[in-house]
């Protein structure tokens, strides 16, 4: 009750007094816990570095260019590796997340006490990983290459995939469904006629975007030995060769840039 | 003939949406089910194909008990149920073609309806009842391009092409402008006079329940309270369905404004010519 | 009744030019792709063993032997995702209220935008790369790199809320007369607080999952602990600390279910 009433006069709070106190006492523990792990963050750092740092990056900047165009050549691989990593590993991720995603809908799936947990485990496992350590479990035991990026893509990509999607089907009109299986449909004809209809711009619209965030991904897999351009990046900052760095990351940039056009384009044409 | 006996339904939240009802409606009759929000019309038409599982009772369709039915037999038994949706329950991203062929879904296969290679008879039936109600240009489109009383016409066709003996029909009015309202009226009561179906059309508007419908059925909270000519449903009748409320003036205006109505909108044979 | 007509399902893209063009073109990418991803399958059979004894040593996972190790790293983990997170969003929100259109001058919005499409380019671990050349390794690097990547992510979520807000709702306080911090205080920050705060446990979420990687450049974090047993082969402490990682994901994710629907 917000609203008091001394004497005559009412008087006005916006909350209550518990709940204000409350609202005080999280703020003051945001505080404390933040200013206890800045303590932290100071004992772990070494502050001349830090004060040192403006200057290092003036030299590392000064050292970067002009970006060595020569060591392009040698690119072209890379990236053309880094967008194979990131397609097949997300058409990998969007078959295997299609299946997922109807056993994980709370509406759609076969037994909600059985299949439902087991599915939204892989969904929370495979999310919770992410895709550079997916590809250092898979270098350690494939070797280093292409194929053990694909694979730490699509593994990473399913649960993301699987689970928008499930949400997407949660999400469904029902009452269309009803009108599909009151004409007598199949489970299967309900599904076909019924939901994928409804979700599908929703399954276009996910897997496009995953490809974009894919792209990102694979630029970076190459820093445990999963193929693509970090592998480059990796070596070229190794031989401290700052010339060859900044025509990398111009290259990712590129790539990244190209890559946010092409999907921004298609989930266009898709809705 | 379909024959509702004893039939109750208890939901899960231990509503009682049903009590015991006995019902019966014969061939060729198109029955309107009038009450309140929340009396049970919705889920007596539901527990008619056991889109909604009925809790005790039993319901026949001529000479199967529907409520006993397996699954698969219950998937022969609502090819012979028509439904008609509120909101038209199109599914709304497939074309209006598939919206119609999808009522042939208890008659083809899997691969078939998968691939959309449905019967060249199906097909041209389908046209037929899209020339019917006047949407055969309208085939490919899309169903959500269409307006509200188009998309209520494919839901006809849809309901029509399964060759049912009986049409369910919820709301099919509900959101429709009144014009629209009384053609889609029409249209079904036509349709149901050339096929000899009989139809259960849920509806709240009782005026349009009496200018159509045949006999009409009063349902609170569960339980049939009417059931007669529309000739008879006075003032009394409606203040036992629906509660307290000055009836007279409302039934009064809504006949002067029906002859109105009557010479300035076309007929829906008209309107599809 | 005329000729029968027949019926097919029109295409999905409606010109056949274009239609068999995206066909083609996407099959021999594909072809391509594949033909080009060199597989040496001897080495993948050769993995298979080490496979097996990888899913093995899930069963079950060895929590004891690195015990302080895990410890330290996850706690490590902790701290600098608490810590980036806040830094990040509360340096987002200056240049997040720059960067919506409908609150900023041009001038103003072009600069946010560019502040938030750079910190958005490159994933944190590229900026932690560097940033452990500037700073030197340890957790401070990583923080940088998080809370440079939470600058771009949450900036860019609460400029496109503001965007999207009621502006009858903006326009009723500014007409009585409001300050321009009042009207923020008013009209924009309750309609796109709610959201915010879900994005923010989100954003938390991420920035624990990203520490955990950030390890492998020496940028801090349990990353660094899973790096080496994976170096040494001790699959019983990796499943361990990746059990860990899942464990903390899944709560924070419980957590801020039940977070937002206490606030709301």
């Amino acid at each position: 009750m917000p609203i008091k009433q001394q004497g005559d006069i009412k008087i006005w709070k916006r909350r209550d007094r518990n709940r204000q106190l409350a609202i005080w006492f999280g703020q003051f523990m945001a505080v404390a816990i933040f200013v206890y792990c800045w303590q932290l963050v100071s004992e772990n750092t070494i502050w001349m570095f830090v004060t040192d740092a403006p200057r290092q990056a003036a030299d590392m900047m000064d050292r970067m260019v002009p970006p060595k165009w020569s060591y392009m050549s040698d690119l072209w691989r890379p990236v053309w590796d880094t967008i194979t990593i990131a397609t097949l590993g997300t058409l990998m991720a969007v078959v295997l997340a299609f299946p997922i995603a109807f056993l994980a809908a709370r509406n759609t799936t076969p037994s909600s006490a059985l299949v439902r947990p087991v599915a939204l485990f892989i969904i929370v496992s495979s999310r919770s990983i992410n895709s550079l350590l997916w590809a250092l479990m898979l270098v350690t035991i494939l070797g280093p290459g292409v194929f053990a990026g694909v694979l730490a893509i699509g593994f990473r990509s399913i649960g993301f995939c699987a689970k928008l999607l499930y949400e997407a089907i949660e999400e469904i009109d029902e009452t269309q469904v009803e009108a599909v299986t009151a004409t007598g449909a199949s489970g299967a004809q309900i599904l076909n006629y019924g939901i994928v209809p409804q979700i599908l711009p929703a399954f276009a619209g996910i897997s496009v975007f995953r490809w974009d965030i894919n792209v990102r991904e694979s630029a970076i897999l190459g820093l445990v030995g999963a193929g693509g351009i970090g592998l480059q990046l990796s070596s070229s900052i190794d031989t401290v060769t700052w010339t060859q760095v900044s025509l990398i990351l111009l290259v990712i940039l590129a790539t990244v840039i190209v890559s946010e056009w092409v999907s921004a384009k298609v989930r266009h044409a898709i809705i | 003939m379909l024959r509702l006996e004893n039939l109750t339904k208890r939901y899960k939240t231990g509503d009682l949406a049903l009590k015991d009802i006995d019902l019966e409606v014969p061939d060729g009759q198109v029955m309107a089910l009038i009450g309140p929000s929340g009396a049970g019309k919705s889920t007596l038409i539901r527990c008619v194909n056991r889109l909604v599982e009925p809790t005790s009772g039993s319901v026949r369709l001529n000479d199967s008990e529907i409520s006993s039915l397996g699954q698969n037999q219950l998937r022969k038994a609502r090819r012979r149920m028509g439904m008609i949706f509120q909101e038209y329950a199109l599914v709304e991203r497939l074309s209006v073609m598939e919206n119609v062929l999808s009522g042939r879904l208890g008659y083809v296969s899997f691969w078939r309806s998968y691939f959309r290679k449905f019967p060249q008879n199906d097909i041209d039936e389908a046209f037929r009842l899209l020339e019917r109600v006047g949407l055969d240009h309208m085939a490919d489109k899309r169903a959500d391009e269409l307006s509200g009383g188009q998309r209520q016409r494919v839901g006809i066709c849809r309901a029509l092409i399964q060759d049912p003996e009986l049409l369910l029909i919820d709301e099919p009015t509900a959101s429709l402008d009144p014009k629209t309202s009384r053609q889609i009226m029409r249209l079904i009561c036509e349709l149901c006079k050339e096929r000899k179906l009989s139809a259960i059309i849920n509806i709240h508007d009782v005026l349009l329940a009496q200018m159509f419908a045949e006999r009409i059925v009063g349902l609170q909270l569960g339980e049939v309270v009417y059931d007669g000519p529309p000739g008879n449903l006075t003032a009394d009748v409606l203040t036992t369905i629906y509660g307290e409320e000055d009836w007279e003036a409302t039934i009064e205006k809504i006949d002067d404004e029906d002859d109105e109505d009557l010479d300035s909108v076309p007929t829906s044979a008209d309107a599809v010519e | 009744m005329s000729a029968p007509r027949t019926w097919k399902r029109p295409p999905f893209i409606e010109r056949p030019l274009l239609r068999w063009g995206l066909i083609t073109g996407g099959t021999i990418f594909l072809l391509l792709s594949i033909g080009t991803m060199e597989v040496n399958w001897e080495r993948v059979a050769a993995g298979l063993p080490r496979a097996e004894r990888f899913v093995a040593s899930f069963f079950p996972p060895d929590f004891t032997s690195k015990s302080s190790d895990i410890w330290e790293g996850i706690v490590e983990s902790l701290w600098m995702t608490v810590v980036s997170t806040i830094i990040g969003i509360l340096l987002s929100i200056p240049v997040g209220l720059g960067a919506a259109r409908n609150l900023s001058p041009r001038f103003v919005y072009l600069i946010s935008r560019g502040i938030l499409a750079l910190s958005r380019t490159f994933p944190e671990i590229i900026i932690a790369l560097f940033a452990v050349k500037l700073f030197g390794f340890g957790p401070f690097a990583g923080i940088i790199a998080l809370s440079i990547g939470s600058i771009g992510f949450y900036g860019k979520l609460l400029a496109e809320d503001i965007e999207d807000m009621d502006p009858v709702q903006a326009e009723a306080v500014k007409a009585t007369g409001a300050s321009w911090f009042q009207w923020l205080n008013y009209s924009v920050q309750p309609q796109v607080m709610p959201r915010m705060i879900g994005l923010a446990m989100y954003r938390f979420d991420i920035n624990f999952r990203e520490s955990a990687v950030l390890g492998i450049v020496g940028a801090g974090g349990i990353g660094a602990t899973l790096l080496t047993s994976f170096g040494r082969y001790e699959f019983s402490s990796s499943a361990a600390i990746l059990l860990i990682i899942i464990g903390i994901v899944m709560a924070v994710e419980y957590s801020s279910g039940y977070i937002r629907k206490w606030i709301q």
